[in-house]
């Protein structure tokens, strides 16, 4: 322990350099500015960058690599708030309670609320990756098929129920992207599907498309169908730029509770930002004593996830320096960074190079202050976005989308199901169908499909693999009770009820 | 109109005349991050970098799937004629277009060079009964679907050399439990013992088997491989020798001027120290091959695979 705190003080001496400071801050406004953008993540930035390297001292390197992918978490959040229309794959779960409160004028509490969680997560994310990391990391190879499996499953049901105005509604939207996600070749055998014989839908339908159709081009089609003549309304702007005592009080629990989802979960092979993110705004919605307020722009559903992506980036950390197992593109970018300089991941490293590593762990501490303080005083300026008039807004969005979807891939095709889908997105929001839960079969499906073949696979084909771990059997109860809980305890209560009368 | 199309003419020359140049490079990688491929592509690229052949930097692009092929078809479809565009390849890639019966295939690319060869190597849990390669074909004769396991995509070099092993061990080819994996994954999977055994390269099973968590049995090399302690299939009376070599395709449509600059770079490449560091680094086997022998190379390896595709029962 004094160990790892004499390791760490020294780790501090490097990142507070001047020098690696500034490159602490390069690191981090970049990765904002990423953030922002939907279809530029983390991985492909720090991939360009890769060639400084070969100028660039590896610590120095390493801090601006940091920034970037803690950055990228707190850019993310800000269009999610603001413009429904998320910039990551982890934001996704933001904008539907962000969204919410920035039209009700609470934009700047939201923006604030998601920030200080980024922190606090990203700290507390930080904290157990220099502590736990070695313990953590072990975590990968408990963790089988099937447990896999029953995880994405609880994600699956839980958001399917808590979201939207019905659960018809909810299934309806998840059936319909794990449908999307089934479009393309079979990774396991090979084989196309759903294709219908043509080329561009071999490898799949693309999740940003998807996204930024269901996102922007809907809410553009239902705001441009909604606009009267006398146009020109904007958003109030009410509350103060900060968030109120009550808004302190709502919001810390679920910062603590997102870190601690986010953190293991972000450290599995198989884990990623985007399940803890699902996986908080129910538990959110479940624990909130305003159950009411969600849908209408509940702080804490906002203050949750957004500690969960936090955290779980720095989870993501942990196999990638324990073991040089990457988890994720960023972690594989990472890895090839860590080759440049010739050093290998892995137990070995923090011996032999111990100054790099509690440098880069130091630096993932000063990168959070370093956001938190870019992005504070920022609020006020993100929230003036919304007081420019509506048609202008929306017509901007549109061809951000445009823009985006093209460079993405230069084909037709995404553009062409960029509008369908858009158009989907429309009914969608007219009808009050849920949009996440799309997202989500349409993320985790594919990858739920082959966790459920490899468990068969192993087990011959016999089903009650599924509950054959310990973790396997809790995780698909949680999910089981998640559906049907809320129907007996409305039948219990009647039956009170019936009682008493 | 007339001056519209020539000021296009202008502006496609100029791009295509300039890209190869000074805009980076845009790498696809036909795999999760993490796997051979990964690590190929990216410190190929990184060793341009560093000797100084190519600086112009460059954007990675993972598409894992399905034997690469998915990323293949991307490929095709995305990059066109674009001089700067690069697609990681090897032969498990054109056993993955055999046995998927892709619509596209490496015909419809541009073949630049053969690089690498690394020859597989079978590993299985540290604390695995199976401690020698006649152990490993003991286990799949006495139960073949029981084996569970791990490898690449399905019709890739590890499953077609599971079914030589299968074929030589005098068990049912159709019985074999062949797990497809992409990425890292397969290594935590493997090292948490949630199959029994996994196929892949030398290179990346090296590092979890000098740290213990899993112990490696066999390579398939005509030779061991240097720093590690294992033998060869064929030193254990196993006469299998499969490897896996990777390279790098060209963008379908590439110009003949594109063409040349790639050769160029690639040949330079192969010369620079850099480059001969980083072979030994990462343990593979030097297999420079270049240009129209490259290309000539994959046409026999398309139709060798055929046979043993159908040979071992997995191409129908």
């Amino acid at each position: 322990m004094m160990d790892i705190l004499q390791q760490l003080l020294a780790g501090f001496a490097i990142a507070l350099q001047p020098i690696n400071l500034f490159w602490a801050l390069v690191g981090c406004l970049l990765g904002t500015a990423i953030g922002v953008l939907p279809g530029i993540g983390p991985a492909l930035t720090i991939a360009l960058l890769l060639p400084v390297t070969a100028q660039v001292a590896p610590e120095s390197a390493f801090i601006m690599f940091a920034g970037i992918l803690y950055g990228a978490l707190y850019g993310g959040s800000t269009t999610s708030i603001l413009l429904n229309m998320p910039g990551e794959s982890g934001s996704v779960m933001t904008a539907i309670e962000g969204n919410r409160m920035a039209r009700n004028g609470r934009g700047a509490a939201a923006l604030a609320t998601s920030a200080i969680g980024s922190f606090v997560a990203g700290t507390l994310g930080t904290l157990a990756l220099t502590f736990l990391a070695p313990t953590i990391a072990e975590l990968a190879f408990i963790f089988g098929p099937e447990d896999y499996f029953a995880l994405m499953i609880l994600s699956f049901t839980s958001v399917a129920v808590v979201m939207g105005t019905s659960r018809v509604r909810g299934f309806t939207a998840l059936f319909f992207g794990l449908a999307l996600g089934t479009i393309g070749i079979d990774t396991q055998t090979g084989q196309s599907r759903m294709t219908f014989g043509t080329l561009e839908l071999l490898d799949g339908i693309s999740f940003t498309v998807v996204l930024v159709s269901l996102f922007a081009v809907g809410e553009t089609l239902y705001v441009a169908s909604r606009q009267t003549r006398a146009a020109g309304v904007v958003y109030p702007l009410k509350g103060g730029a900060w968030m109120t005592r009550e808004d302190w009080k709502r919001s810390w629990k679920p910062w603590l509770r997102g870190a601690l989802i986010g953190f293991p979960i972000g450290s599995l092979p198989a884990g990623g930002t985007e399940i803890p993110t699902f996986l908080s705004y129910t538990v959110e919605r479940r624990l909130s004593e305003k159950p009411e307020e969600f849908g209408n722009g509940a702080i804490e559903g906002v203050a949750g996830p957004e500690a969960a992506n936090n955290a779980a980036a720095a989870g993501i950390l942990v196999p990638l320096l324990t073991l040089g197992l990457p988890s994720t593109a960023t972690a594989a970018v990472l890895l090839a960074a860590f080759q440049n300089y010739g050093l290998q991941p892995g137990p070995l490293l923090f011996a032999t190079n111990p100054g790099l590593l509690w440098g880069l762990i130091a630096s993932l501490f000063v990168g959070n202050v370093i956001l938190l303080i870019l992005n504070l005083p920022l609020v006020g300026m993100w929230v003036r976005l919304l007081l420019i008039p509506r048609p202008y807004i929306y017509g901007g969005i549109v061809i951000f989308a445009l823009v985006g979807v093209w460079g993405l891939s230069t084909s037709w095709m995404d553009l062409l199901l960029m509008c369908g889908i858009g158009l989907i997105g429309y009914v969608a929001r007219v009808y009050d169908f849920p949009i996440a839960p799309a997202l989500i079969g349409l993320i985790l499906g594919p990858q739920a499909e082959i966790q459920l073949r490899r468990a068969l696979a192993v087990s011959q084909g016999d089903w009650s693999v599924l509950v054959g771990t310990p973790i396997a059997a809790t995780l698909l109860a949680i999910a089981v009770l998640v559906i049907f809980l809320p129907f007996l305890v409305a039948r219990f209560r009647g039956a009170m009820q019936e009682s008493k009368a | 109109m007339l001056k519209k199309s020539f000021l296009t003419g202008v502006i496609a020359l100029a791009f295509s005349a300039g890209l190869a140049a000074a805009e980076p490079a845009k790498v696809l990688i036909p795999a999760n991050p993490g796997g051979g491929w990964d690590g190929a592509g990216r410190e190929t690229m990184a060793a341009f970098n560093k000797s100084g052949v190519f600086t112009d930097g460059v954007s990675f692009t993972n598409k894992g799937g399905a034997a690469g092929t998915i990323g293949l078809a991307e490929f095709v479809r995305t990059a066109e004629g674009d001089d700067n565009a690069l697609l990681v390849t090897g032969v498990i890639m054109v056993g993955g277009v055999i046995s998927n019966k892709t619509p596209v295939s490496l015909d419809n690319t541009t073949p630049l060079a053969r690089m690498t060869n690394e020859y597989n190597a079978i590993a299985v849990p540290a604390d695995s009964p199976i401690k020698t390669p006649q152990d490993f074909l003991a286990a799949l004769k006495a139960d073949p679907g029981a084996l569970s396991v791990g490898g690449g995509s399905a019709g890739g070099v590890d499953h077609v050399l599971l079914a030589l092993l299968a074929k030589q061990a005098g068990a049912p080819v159709d019985k074999i439990n062949f797990v497809s994996f992409s990425g890292g994954e397969i290594l935590a999977s493997l090292g948490g013992g949630k199959i029994k055994a996994a196929i892949s390269g030398a290179s990346e099973f090296r590092d979890f088997a000098k740290s213990g968590r899993i112990r490696l049995i066999a390579v398939t090399g005509p030779t061991r491989v240097e720093g590690l302690d294992v033998p060869t299939l064929k030193e254990s009376g196993i006469p299998i020798e499969i490897g896996n070599w990777r390279g790098f395709v060209g963008a379908p449509g590439m110009s003949e001027a594109g063409r040349k600059t790639w050769l160029d770079r690639f040949e330079k490449l192969h010369a620079s120290d850099v480059w001969k560091e980083a072979l030994k680094a990462h343990g593979w086997e030097d297999a420079y091959l270049a240009g129209d022998e490259f290309k000539a190379f994959i046409k026999a390896e398309e139709s060798n695979w055929t046979t043993a595709l159908k040979d071992v029962g997995i191409l129908k």
